[in-house]
């Protein structure tokens, strides 16, 4: 296998927010302890034209604007995780592959493991571009994911994604090891032609989030031989502020470490956008020889851990060709519930 | 519903703004043409593909409070002509903008979007919007 | 080529007309041109009508073969047309008319325009009428036919062209003739705080800026201008009927603020007839929404680019007023605006001016008057000049 690692990354946030008091308003629920509780402030919503195909195309376009030296057509492997695709059947893959011009001699599918399909991408085409398979792969993990109204979700479920290009040249992150940790662990599903995911209540949380990620961060420390201060930064799946606060606490993290890479409490649970947009936020502020620790994590369940290392490549990269994540993430439009309700399809229109 | 071959024919202009350029006499078109008017029978044969610039200014705009069904969700929203910086006028949607501060000559750039859908079970139609350039 | 005459007009009125029927309309609009030019019926040897969207209206193709049959001349198997050229369907058909006499193919001829609109519900007719735009990169793209307009005005605004003010001015002016009208849809007159305070349609343009839905038609009889008092006394001599083209999306022109397809028109129409714009006493132009009015006003050579607004809103362009009189009928705003009627209707207003037959609308002593219709976004445009004889 060759060195593989992160050639370029793009990322993006829809604009609008809503808060957590306002969406409580409607239900009866101290929507702001709740909030509090969860370390969610705000989440983001997107505009009612937007989707999972438009959040990971301009992803995506930021992540190709950085790199105008690769051709397009040097891409051999598009993949999108999301649990939120547009269609049930046709790909949004093959969309942000055309919207990139990377068609057509190249592969393309459409990934789903709840919130980790994001990071089962990078891995797939670390798999395709280390053996040579293909000179380029891109991975992207985007969702516009849904909560019910009224239920827990509703407060985090948000928007967002980030797009990586993954090669072997000009790697400005070498991903030094991926690995992963899979159990069959129904804490969360959504069945086919239903709108609205079920969970598993409290059964999300230890035997879930926390056995997966521990056990696969573990697995990643035994396997290079590191502990937590071996790493400038960590980033963790983020369904809400606490859980990764937690989970990095108990792996030895201190606060400061997980900082750049928790974006949750401000943008919400971005699901298969999550540990993307956190790492993308930690590599717009990385500096050569940062070391970064990533653990995904996706009901149903598995956590992929990553151990990264930032390059001297990254001070040629041209990172300001696309708005960082801080820039994307500046100017908020706070809706209501009702303008949130219309955004999201929540309400009955006439045919 | 509409057709699914009439809308995908056009993805390349659609999604990335793909033109055409007269080789004999320059002129760029958008909507690409394989047939340049000004040159006529001196440019057949010399209009070539062209990708259009993705960011401009604004040339001029409206905010639109009746809209089509497609875009009940969005109204009021904007419309405006880009002139890209390759000087081509562009007609289409600006948004995640505040309506009140959208001015002519505000730079912009093209973005991808949904344009309607073919109802719920239909094919979704994708396309160039504008967005403030940040 | 042989000159021309109208010998006859008729129009139903124009507006939302539930209990009348497409077909209705257009016989009745036929029958009335007939009988004012003494017709039997028998002397008809051409039909020409416009008619924009009875595909999409109505769910009626093949309108020539309809009015044809309804109007009893499909019996003597006159030929029959229908022309579309969108908001100009009635121009065009007109011109088409006029060309079929004045060449010798045809000695008396029919012209009908007739639209039913309003059998559709708003939302299916406001994308008929997007749809005289670019469908595929203006339409499709959520930029509607009012949109289009508005952007006109926005940067006729910033251009310094034209205010917000002036611009809607041209709407008090056709609603002060509309009042006069009996056959308008709006028979009333209003200020321009009116227009200005009405709904936002597409900023900066509002409700009042815009023509109504409309249901109406409208008819002219044509004839060699030598065998006019054959049947009347009262009729006039078509001096020109030009036509021009430009393209079918806004965004494909230079400059926006300007019809180059009126212009040319106009320019063309001037020169066959000997005039200059100044000559002209009376106009119908085609004012779907205000902003096209006063672009109208300097396409057509009556004021310099600039100008238009300022006269339209001291009132220069109402009866009585120092300038050209525009829009008698109440234009497109107050008359109503059944597309493919619409351009029909200009040329029987002119008609009526110039055999002094308007009424309490009648501008004194006009020689000339020029009727203006437009397709799309002045993709195309007619401009006929008719003489008092």
């Amino acid at each position: 296998m060759m060195d593989v690692g992160i050639v370029s990354y793009g990322a993006y946030v829809p604009r609008y927010r809503i808060k957590p008091e306002e969406i409580g308003k409607i239900w009866g629920v101290d929507g702001k302890g709740m909030g509090k509780g969860l370390m969610i402030y705000q989440k983001s919503v997107p505009s009612p034209d937007e989707d999972v195909v438009t959040i990971a195309t301009e992803a995506a376009r930021y992540m190709m604007a950085r790199v105008p030296e690769v051709n397009p057509q040097d891409i051999g492997a598009i993949y999108v995780g999301s649990e939120s695709h547009p269609y049930a059947v046709k790909p949004t893959s093959t969309i942000v592959a055309e919207a990139i011009e990377a068609t057509p001699a190249m592969t393309a599918a459409d990934m789903e493991f709840a919130c980790k399909a994001g990071t089962a991408g990078i891995q797939a085409c670390m798999g395709l571009v280390g053996s040579g398979m293909v000179k380029y792969g891109v991975a992207i993990g985007a969702d516009t994911s849904q909560g019910a109204p009224g239920d827990a979700l509703e407060y985090s479920a948000s928007a967002g994604g980030a797009a990586y290009l993954i090669g072997t040249e000009k790697v400005i992150a070498k991903i030094n090891k991926t690995l992963s940790f899979t159990t069959d662990t129904p804490d969360f599903w959504r069945r086919e032609g239903q709108p609205y995911p079920l969970h598993g209540g409290r059964f999300t949380g230890e035997p879930a989030y926390f056995r997966h990620i521990t056990s696969a961060a573990k697995m990643m420390f035994e396997a290079m031989g590191t502990t937590a201060q071996d790493y400038k930064y960590a980033v963790f799946h983020q369904p809400n502020g606490k859980f990764p606060t937690r989970v990095a606490g108990q792996l030895g993290f201190a606060p400061e470490q997980i900082e750049y890479g928790l974006l949750t409490p401000n943008i919400g649970n971005t699901y298969s956008g999550a540990v993307p947009l956190g790492l993308a936020n930690v590599l717009d502020h990385a500096e050569p020889g940062d070391r970064i620790f990533v653990t995904s994590y996706g009901s149903g369940a598995g956590s992929d851990a990553f151990d990264i290392t930032v390059t001297d490549e990254i001070l040629n990269y041209k990172r300001d060709n696309a708005p960082v994540l801080e820039k994307v993430m500046a100017d908020p439009v706070y809706i209501d519930y009702g303008m949130y309700a219309k955004f999201k399809g929540k309400i009955i229109m006439s045919e | 519903m509409s057709s699914v071959a009439r809308e995908w024919r056009e993805i390349p202009g659609r999604y990335n703004l793909k033109g055409t350029k007269c080789e004999n006499c320059g002129s760029i078109f958008f909507p690409a043409r394989d047939f340049c008017p000004k040159c006529r029978r001196a440019g057949i044969g010399k209009v070539v593909p062209y990708n259009v610039c993705r960011t401009g200014k604004v040339y001029s705009f409206s905010v639109i409070h009746e809209a089509p069904d497609c875009n009940n969700a969005m109204k009021p929203y904007a419309v405006a002509m880009v002139q890209t910086d390759d000087g081509v006028l562009v007609s289409a949607q600006l948004v995640d903008v505040d309506l009140d501060k959208i001015e002519i000559g505000m730079p912009v750039r093209a973005v991808l979007r949904k344009l309607d859908a073919d109802g719920a079970s239909g094919v979704i139609h994708y396309g160039y919007k504008f967005v403030p350039n940040l | 080529m042989r000159d021309v005459a109208i010998i006859g007009v008729g129009c139903t009125k124009f507006g939302e007309l539930w209990n009348k029927s497409f077909r209705a309309l257009g016989i009745e609009a036929g029958m009335k041109a007939m009988e004012d030019a003494n017709l039997s019926g028998s002397e008809v040897d051409g039909i020409f009508i416009g008619n924009m969207s009875a595909g999409r209206f109505i769910n009626q193709q093949h309108i020539d073969a309809l009015i044809a049959d309804y109007s009893g001349m499909a019996t003597h198997h006159i030929p029959a047309t229908r022309v579309e050229a969108g908001g100009a369907s009635g121009g065009v058909a007109f011109r088409q008319a006029v060309m079929a006499v004045a060449s010798g193919m045809n000695d008396v001829v029919l012209v009908g325009g007739a639209e039913k609109m309003t059998d559709l519900d708003d939302a299916s007719i406001n994308s008929v009428m997007d749809a005289t735009a670019d469908a595929d990169w203006e339409a499709g793209m959520g930029v509607t036919f009012a949109s289009l307009h508005a952007m006109i005005a926005q940067r006729m605004i910033h251009d310094g062209i034209a205010t917000r003010e002036e611009i809607a001015s041209f709407a008090v002016n056709s609603h002060f003739h509309g009042a006069l009208n009996p056959n308008a849809q709006f028979r009333k007159a209003v200020p321009i705080e009116t227009v200005l305070k009405s709904g936002p349609v597409a900023t900066p343009l509002g409700m009042f800026d815009c023509a109504p839905i409309s249901d109406g038609a409208a008819s002219l009889v044509l004839c060699p201008l030598e065998d006019a008092k054959k049947y009347t006394d009262s009729y006039v001599k078509v001096s020109a009927v030009t036509q021009a083209s430009d393209t079918l999306a806004l965004a494909q022109r230079p400059d926006i603020t300007s019809y180059g397809a009126t212009v040319a028109a106009a320019e063309r129409a001037y020169k066959q007839v000997g005039i200059t714009a100044a000559d002209i006493s009376v106009a119908e132009v085609h004012d779907v929404y205000t902003v096209a009015g006063i672009m109208a006003l300097q396409d057509l050579g009556f004021y310099k680019r600039g100008e238009a607004g300022k006269a339209v809103l001291e009132g220069q362009c109402q009866l009585g007023g120092s300038g050209v009189t525009i829009n008698t009928s109440g234009g497109l705003k107050a008359r109503g605006h059944p597309i493919g009627a619409t351009g029909v209707a200009q040329v029987a207003e002119i008609v009526e001016q110039l055999r002094g037959s308007a009424d309490k609308r009648q501008v004194e002593n006009a020689k000339y008057g020029l009727a203006q219709s437009s397709g799309g976004m002045g993709s195309a445009v007619t401009v006929s000049i008719m003489e008092a004889i």
